[in-house]
């Protein structure tokens, strides 16, 4: 072994060489597949044509989430046909093939970048892949975690391995405090502003500095899950005492003596003094305010206390017809501060902030209040035990008191493949990661904020600067 | 997998940037549980009107394109959600080749797999393509894969990058499961030591 200084992304990518062949990709051993309705049926038909079966069932697990109604009723009988079949036949195909599934039924079901750190199965040190964009979201851990398409969760399903080209190494540090009200959601909804939508192609992010690291695991995950909107394969967080306290006493996580060995394997897991990444970025964290998006693209943000940018502002011809375009499809003036914008949705959930944490950030705001009779809001926990917990604490009491409906786990309004939709021209403030046109809804508009900002907004019926709120006891 | 060599086809102008994968495809057809058919729904909210009527001005509904099997479109192609439905739709109504200066990386893998040729050129490359394809009618391109070049009957020229590994792979219409395959005892020897790593372990 080289005693060279190597990134965490380098430690972890070495461990799973499986066969370096010459003038061909890497092929790099995946630890944990994580597996969903929409993106696997094809990847299963595959596999029964070719007559191949799946190397290592125990190294995957299954749950539906993106298709699934999020209320009771919708549940037991789903009426759209078409989403049912695609349920029923991942049902069929994990029971074919071997695979755990968080089905319907299961009391531990949830989006599948919930429910994976929830229940252990995603370590520091591990390979993980998804047939989802977001799965970055376990870089949290310092796993190296990425989103594939069907025929390569096809690939792993056959032969637990991916062929991969090696990324470049891109870290990006936010040094400092972060202002009050300033949430994990803005730090990267600011980075993203900053580099753009394909400012980290091709690369693998490390989030470092101190105010990543003053992060809770659920803020870390916010960060690590929107890697992808700034276009990077995946992003990474060293993992340290939170992991290690957030891991303890998992159903999945090692126990008694494996789990001393594993806490001291996973803490050599960080970027040696001196190891050289490809490219660096700086962020002063006491510079962050609240973030919204304005626009239909993830780098399309600006702090609550600017205005609609003019598209004569943008750096280039194209991003100034890019811009225009944006501003027609949203129906926003130029010079409009973002505090005036009227919104007639709000969604609370989704992989990016339907965590335990992001429950408590919202109900805190929402505690006392009323939602505006304007607006329609919801929160969608991101999972069963997110749900069960919230219950426990009494936050489903907060959010139904205050007007907010209160709803089954799901991926639901974030890309709204199930009946949770934005009618063509309704406006929504959403924790959830995409604002392209369409995402949530034909015609939808969707602003990307906090869920703390979201709360605020239903309340207020229009976005407000969050550091201002008169949180009640 | 087909293979390619060389095309020679019309070019349809999509001249727009950060074109996400939520408009190639958009999500209520992702719920099929087929790999065929998607090309009906290709850019289904550009093409269609919410009551079902023919976007005149969308591109992909000008006569003049129809049979395009060559794309060209601007920076950070298919962006965002990994769905390779994309990629199934583009090449389903007949796309074998996309030109652009820049491609987002889950697509890049997905395009590879359906046979999608992805040619990245300079940002004034592609604008003078685009600006070729609108203006000149019936305009077409030769890519050859082979010689990494494109071409017009009009003199344009411009050669590509391509990883040799993914060159061979297109040309010859290969299977990635069948290739990694050739590792399998690598594989078992890896995975057999891997498994002792308890702190890599899926399950406790």
């Amino acid at each position: 072994m080289s005693t060279e200084p190597k990134t965490l992304f380098e430690k972890v990518w070495e461990q799973h060489v499986v066969a370096e062949p010459k003038g061909e990709p890497t092929l790099l051993y995946i630890d944990l597949q994580l597996l969903h309705e929409v993106t696997s049926p094809q990847a299963f038909e595959g596999l029964r044509l070719a007559g191949r079966k799946v190397r290592r069932p125990d190294r995957c697990i299954a749950t539906v989430d993106h298709n699934i109604p999020t209320t009771l009723d919708a549940r037991l009988n789903i009426v759209d046909q078409i989403a049912a079949r695609q349920i029923s036949a991942l049902n069929k195909n994990c029971a074919d093939f071997g695979i755990e599934l968080y089905g319907v039924d299961s009391p531990d079901q949830g989006v599948v970048h919930i429910i994976g750190p929830e229940q252990g199965f995603t370590k520091p040190g591990m390979t993980i892949v998804c047939g989802d964009s977001h799965t970055a979201t376990h870089g949290a851990f310092g796993a190296l975690a990425f989103g594939m398409g069907t025929s390569e969760v096809e690939h792993v399903l056959a032969t637990q391995t991916l062929p991969q080209a090696k990324p470049k190494t891109f870290r990006i540090s936010v040094e400092g405090e972060l202002p009050k009200s300033v949430t994990a959601k803005d730090v990267i909804l600011a980075i993203i502003g900053k580099i753009g939508t394909d400012g980290a192609t091709g690369c693998a992010v490390e989030y470092a500095g101190s105010a990543i690291r003053s992060l809770s695991m659920e803020g870390r995950m916010t960060v690590c899950n929107m890697t992808i909107e700034a276009g990077a394969r995946t992003g990474m967080i060293a993992p340290d005492e939170t992991t290690f306290a957030y891991l303890k006493g998992r159903h999945n996580s090692p126990k008694g003596a494996d789990w001393d060995k594993a806490v001291a394997e996973w803490s050599k897991l960080v970027t040696d003094p001196g190891a050289q990444f490809d490219r660096e970025l700086v962020i002063d964290a006491t510079t962050l305010a609240p973030y919204v998006s304005w626009g239909t693209s993830p780098g399309m943000v600006a702090p609550i206390t600017s205005t609609v940018p003019e598209p004569a502002s943008a750096k280039t011809e194209i991003e100034r017809k890019g811009y225009a375009r944006a501003l027609e499809y949203m129906d926003l003036k130029a010079g409009t501060p973002l505090k005036d914008i009227a919104i007639d949705r709000v969604f609370i959930g989704s992989c990016t902030n339907g965590r335990i944490e992001d429950m408590r950030a919202a109900a805190r705001i929402a505690k006392g209040y009323k939602v505006s009779p304007k607006v329609s809001a919801m929160v969608v926990p991101g999972s069963h035990e997110v749900k069960a917990l919230a219950e426990q604490e009494g936050l489903d009491r907060i959010f139904r008191e205050a007007g907010f409906e209160w709803r089954e786990p799901g991926c639901s309004m974030c890309l709204a493949m199930n009946p949770d939709v934005l009618k063509p021209g309704e406006r929504c403030a959403s924790t959830s990661n995409r604002n392209f046109e369409g995402r949530q809804g034909r015609g939808g508009r969707t602003h990307l904020v906090s869920p703390e900002m979201a709360a605020a907004a239903a309340i207020a019926g229009h976005f407000v600067d969050i550091r201002n709120w008169e949180v009640k006891a | 997998m087909q293979p390619f060599h060389t095309l020679t086809a019309l070019a349809a102008p999509l001249d727009r940037t950060n074109v996400d994968t939520d408009q190639i495809i958009p999500k209520q057809f992702l719920k099929r549980v087929e790999r065929t058919g998607y090309g009906d729904f290709l850019f289904f909210d550009w093409r269609q009107t919410p009551d079902g009527k023919p976007v005149a001005s969308f591109v992909l509904n000008d006569p003049r394109y129809k049979g395009a099997q060559i794309l060209v479109a601007g920076k950070n192609f298919a962006c965002g959600s990994s769905r390779e439905h994309a990629a199934w739709a583009l090449a389903d109504f007949g796309f074998r080749v996309v030109i652009a200066p820049s491609f987002a990386d889950i697509f890049f893998s997905n395009a590879g797999k359906n046979g999608i040729v992805l040619v990245k050129l300079s940002e004034e490359d592609v604008a003078k393509l685009l600006t070729n394809a609108k203006t000149i009618s019936g305009y077409q391109l030769t890519v050859s894969l082979e010689d990494q070049t494109v071409t017009d009957s009009q003199g344009f020229k411009a050669s590509f990058d391509v990883d040799p590994f993914r060159k061979y792979c297109l040309i010859e219409g290969l299977d990635d499961i069948g290739l990694t395959l050739r590792h399998k005892a690598e594989l078992d020897a890896f995975e057999a030591k891997h498994d002792e790593k308890v702190w890599l372990r899926a399950r406790s």
